[in-house]
């Protein structure tokens, strides 16, 4: 009965979305491990980490998509919580390299020795168990976002306004992040990790173990989304983006709604980061910058937000893009990623996704025209569009 | 005494004889005085004091440094013409000058040089001639300079002298900071009497400064017992007086401050008033004003540099210009197609500021460029306590003016009034007749060239490069946010404030965590006031 309801909860394409990515998660580590070398099938080392980032990435659009596109919520500050999740993945893999540090602490960070510091500091103990390294994951993100969401939120802090404040949040953590007071390792960050898991964090076999971790948490991720916006609940969400007032109005508790997505976004970005720093081996300050941030939202908006499977591929392509860019062009990526921005939102409001669904209207109205069908009634421009809160 | 230090006295009282006007009596032809100086080179000690005396007598001023050099063992002669001169190094390496009219004579061989010698008698004698020539000189210029200079080193054997200049001085001004100088060389003096070191302590802490403070502070470590007392009241009145002029200091800086956040964020938060919607290329607009200060500044470079210090009257209607345009042609490219999707504009304006950035990288790469400041706008001023540079104090009246200036456009002109109109009911302003396009058109360009004003005032306090306008967006975001929207004094007291704030913050906390501290601060102000400090009232539910 169970398994009827989530079905019933979540719609077809979401289901074709996790078993394709169940798919990936196989299928891309057995070529890389199993396949032998110079098998036209087989993919290079270098690739699986690479597509690894891609799908945490993917994740992380995905999360501020739940905000977003379902919610109303433009949040400009959701690099942060994938950081924070990225920082305690990395405080683990610090507390792993033990005496192969260039100092040979057995307790203390490189970084720590070399500040002269005598002892752990507190929210560093604990942090050699991987379990509680990833109860840290889940809750330090999804504790920030509460009690900002819960501040901002209560507040009615809306609109431009709220986009205004995550930035300022994530700004105020990439200059905090920065002292090497912080206990952080300042603008080195994190690096040089040896092994997760008693596993070298290097080996292809590792490797392929992240990716398919990263790709069943993201199937994951589109699973809880899924639930989540097909539930009554997500009906709320999608009625607060469109008509936060009248929602209000009829008796919900808009706040609370927006916490909800708020926090379980956060939580979705922290599990993100977490996967996302064993592959690339590095978590340091600039993955604060607001402009990281702000990239994420172009990644969710070219995909299409408001969907489940836009801002995965959004998150994908932009990123794939990016990585052609920077080393085929690297002078004209911000010229590309710029107009990617103008573009989107000038032509394409509902992304990718929603060209396709635009492509087949405009098939379903020359139909119907055909048909000799009356054109459905057009939105007259006034001189004044009613704001919608959702954009 | 070393030689470069010399130099510039000798340059110094140079430029003194000549500027203060010397009386014409007092200048003696070179020929004429010449001989007189040769006169130090033969002879004994008694010759050399009667020489000294008659280069007195003279009452050139051009004699004080050469006796200043003679007084530290430094003035040389040469032994075959038994001409008296100057040498940048004695072992006769270096290049030998005469010492009147400071120019190069031919070198001669090695040990051709002898010192012209003095013993501890002839030093009182030079010591009590320079300050005849100088703390009793007839010119005030002179005496003045003469007295700053006691004040500064304070030296014990010029005590006597320094009395009889104290009785001779009838300008009030210049008797002040002699009687200044003998109250440091009291309490310098181990052997002062108490009575006399009592009454000095006043003197020195009337003073006030660093200095002062440091003099009292020697003092206090060596001074009897009944005067201690006396002393550390002093040092305390002093330190709270620089307590209360650090606290002005800090003003000022946050001023300073704010006046620079204040051009920053003021257009934008026209725009953000009007149009309800967030530039993120606003940054952009300031870095372009502060490129077009930089061009006009190479082409004035090299085509007529004595225009150089009018660069900036002509950068900044220029750069108002090309920022409006630009801010305009935005507007009616892309924005205008946004309307009613505030959320939409922020991520088309992101994107047309990386694309901005690239291309001013592009063009100029990404060097750091300086602009120069004209000379009227280099240096600083002493205010009491206060150190101001120019070029700061400037920009707080400029961002003073064009302050002044936005709020006479919105409220006495027809475009001002239409976009209050906008900013107040967007769709009854359209039903009264009002273009609001057109208001908007204007609006997004005259909040670009504000922008562009920024830009060209920026340039003149740091160094221009293709991101300088990141630096300053956020911080301008913090500034409307804080400050509300529709109202320009909203504006002016946020910039102010968080100016004001950040500095006050900043020397407990440090540079970095006073900004975390200012940012949390106003993410919780944000709470109480979701709309800023002067938000607009209005009825309807969504604004």
């Amino acid at each position: 009965m169970i398994t009827q309801a989530l079905f019933r909860a979540l719609d077809k394409r979401a289901i074709w979305i996790i078993l394709i990515l169940l798919v990936v998660a196989v299928a891309v580590p057995a070529s890389n491990l199993l396949l032998p070398t110079g098998h036209p099938l087989r993919l290079p080392n270098y690739v699986v980490p690479l597509f690894g980032k891609y799908l945490t990435f993917a994740m992380l659009a995905l999360a501020l998509d739940l905000v977003w596109g379902y919610c109303g919520i433009l949040s400009l500050g959701h690099g942060a919580f994938f950081a924070i999740g990225g920082y305690a993945m990395g405080m683990y893999l610090m507390r792993q390299i033990g005496t192969r540090g260039v100092y040979a602490n057995p307790t203390l960070p490189d970084f720590m020795v070399f500040l002269n510091w005598k002892e752990l500091p507190w929210y560093w103990q604990g942090m050699d168990n991987f379990w509680i390294a990833m109860v840290a994951v889940v809750v330090v993100p999804g504790l920030l976002a509460f009690v900002f969401g819960f501040l901002a939120f209560r507040s009615r802090v809306t609109g431009v306004y709220l986009s205004i404040i995550t930035q300022a949040m994530t700004y105020a953590l990439l200059l905090a992040f920065f002292r090497n007071d912080m206990g952080f390792g300042g603008n080195n960050g994190l690096t040089d990790f040896k092994d997760i898991l008693g596993q070298s964090i290097s080996a292809p076999g590792t490797r392929a173990a992240l990716f398919a971790a990263s790709a069943v948490a993201l199937a994951f991720a589109v699973f809880a989304c899924s639930m989540t916006v097909n539930s009554k609940l997500g009906k709320v969400m999608v009625a607060v983006r469109d008509a936060e007032s009248r929602t209000r109005f009829i008796g919900y508790r808009v706040e609370y709604v927006k916490l909800f997505a708020f926090v379980v976004s956060a939580v979705i970005a922290g599990i993100a980061g977490a996967l996302y720093v064993p592959q690339v081996g590095i978590i340091n300050p600039s993955e604060f910058d607001p402009a990281n941030s702000i990239e994420v939202v172009i990644w969710t908006a070219v995909g299409g937000r408001g969907t489940i499977i836009g801002p995965i591929i959004g998150g994908i392509l932009v990123n794939v893009g990016k990585s052609y860019f920077t080393g085929a062009f690297p002078e004209y990526w911000l010229f590309a990623l710029g107009a990617l921005f103008v573009v989107t939102t000038l032509f394409l409001p509902k992304g990718i996704v929603g060209l396709i669904g635009q492509y087949r209207a405009a098939t379903t109205k020359r139909e119907q025209h055909d048909r000799g069908d009356p054109t459905p009634r057009q939105v007259e421009a006034g001189v004044d569009p009613q704001p919608n809160p959702a954009e | 005494m070393n030689a470069a230090r010399l130099l510039q006295r000798i340059a110094l009282f140079l430029v003194l004889s000549l500027t203060l006007a010397i009386p014409a009596r007092a200048q003696v032809a070179d020929s004429d005085l010449s001989p007189l100086v040769d006169a130090l080179a033969p002879g004994n000690f008694k010759d050399r004091e009667a020489a000294i005396g008659v280069l007195v007598s003279t009452e050139d001023p051009r004699v004080v440094p050469i006796l200043e050099i003679l007084l530290e063992g430094e003035l040389y002669f040469d032994d075959a013409t038994g001409k008296v001169v100057f040498t940048s190094a004695p072992s006769g390496k270096g290049t030998i000058s005469d010492p009147l009219t400071g120019d190069e004579l031919p070198t001669v061989t090695e040990d051709g040089l002898d010192k012209v010698k003095v013993n501890n008698g002839l030093r009182r004698v030079i010591r009590t001639a320079i300050g005849q020539m100088t703390l009793l000189s007839e010119d005030a210029g002179v005496r003045r300079f003469a007295a700053q200079s006691i004040l500064r080193d304070a030296d014990p054997a010029q005590l006597e002298l320094l009395d009889s200049a104290i009785a001779a001085e009838a300008d009030t001004g210049i008797r002040q900071t002699m009687e200044q100088a003998r109250a440091v060389i009291m309490l310098k003096t181990p052997d002062a009497s108490v009575a006399d070191k009592t009454a000095a302590v006043p003197v020195v802490q009337a003073i006030g400064g660093r200095d002062a403070l440091n003099v009292l502070t020697t003092a206090l470590a060596s001074a009897p017992a009944e005067l201690q007392p006396t002393i550390q009241t002093a040092i305390n009145g002093l330190a709270r007086d620089r307590a209360v002029w650090d606290v002005a200091q800090n003003i000022w800086f946050g001023i300073s401050l704010g006046s620079v956040l204040l051009l920053a964020a003021i257009g934008l938060a026209i725009t953000f008033g009007v149009m309800g919607v967030i530039n993120m290329a606003h940054g952009e607009m300031v870095m372009l004003g502060a490129y077009t200060t930089f061009v006009v500044q190479e082409i004035i470079r090299q085509n007529y540099p004595g225009l150089f210090d009018w660069s900036l009257a002509i950068a900044l209607p220029l750069a108002f210009l090309v920022t409006g345009l630009i801010g305009i042609a935005i507007e009616r490219g892309i924005i205008r197609f946004l309307y009613g999707r505030p959320l939409e504009t922020l991520l088309a304006t992101w994107g047309l500021s990386l694309i901005i950035q690239q291309a001013v990288q592009r063009i100029f790469t990404a060097n750091i460029r300086e602009v120069g400041n004209p000379t009227w706008m280099s240096g600083s001023f002493e205010l009491g306590g206060l150190a101001i540079t120019w070029n700061r104090f400037y920009i707080v009246i400029f961002a003073i003016i064009v302050f002044l200036s936005l709020l006479t456009v919105l409220k006495y002109t027809a475009i001002g009034l239409h976009m209050r109109a906008v900013t107040q009911n967007r769709r009854m302003a359209s039903a009264m007749g009002i273009r609001t396009p057109l208001v908007d058109a204007m609006t997004f360009g005259l909040g670009s060239g504000v922008a562009g004003l920024a830009g060209v005032a920026l340039s003149q306090i740091g160094n221009v490069s293709p991101n300088l306008g990141q630096g300053y967006i956020i911080d301008s975001f913090m500034v409307v946010v804080f400050g509300g929207v529709g109202n320009l004094w909203g504006t002016l007291v946020g910039a102010l404030t968080l100016g004001i704030a950040n500095k006050f913050i900043e020397p407990y906390a440090g540079a970095v965590l006073g900004k975390i501290i200012i940012l949390v601060l106003i993410i919780l102000f944000i709470q109480r006031r979701p709309r800023g400090l002067f938000a607009l009232k209005g009825r309807s539910i969504e604004a």
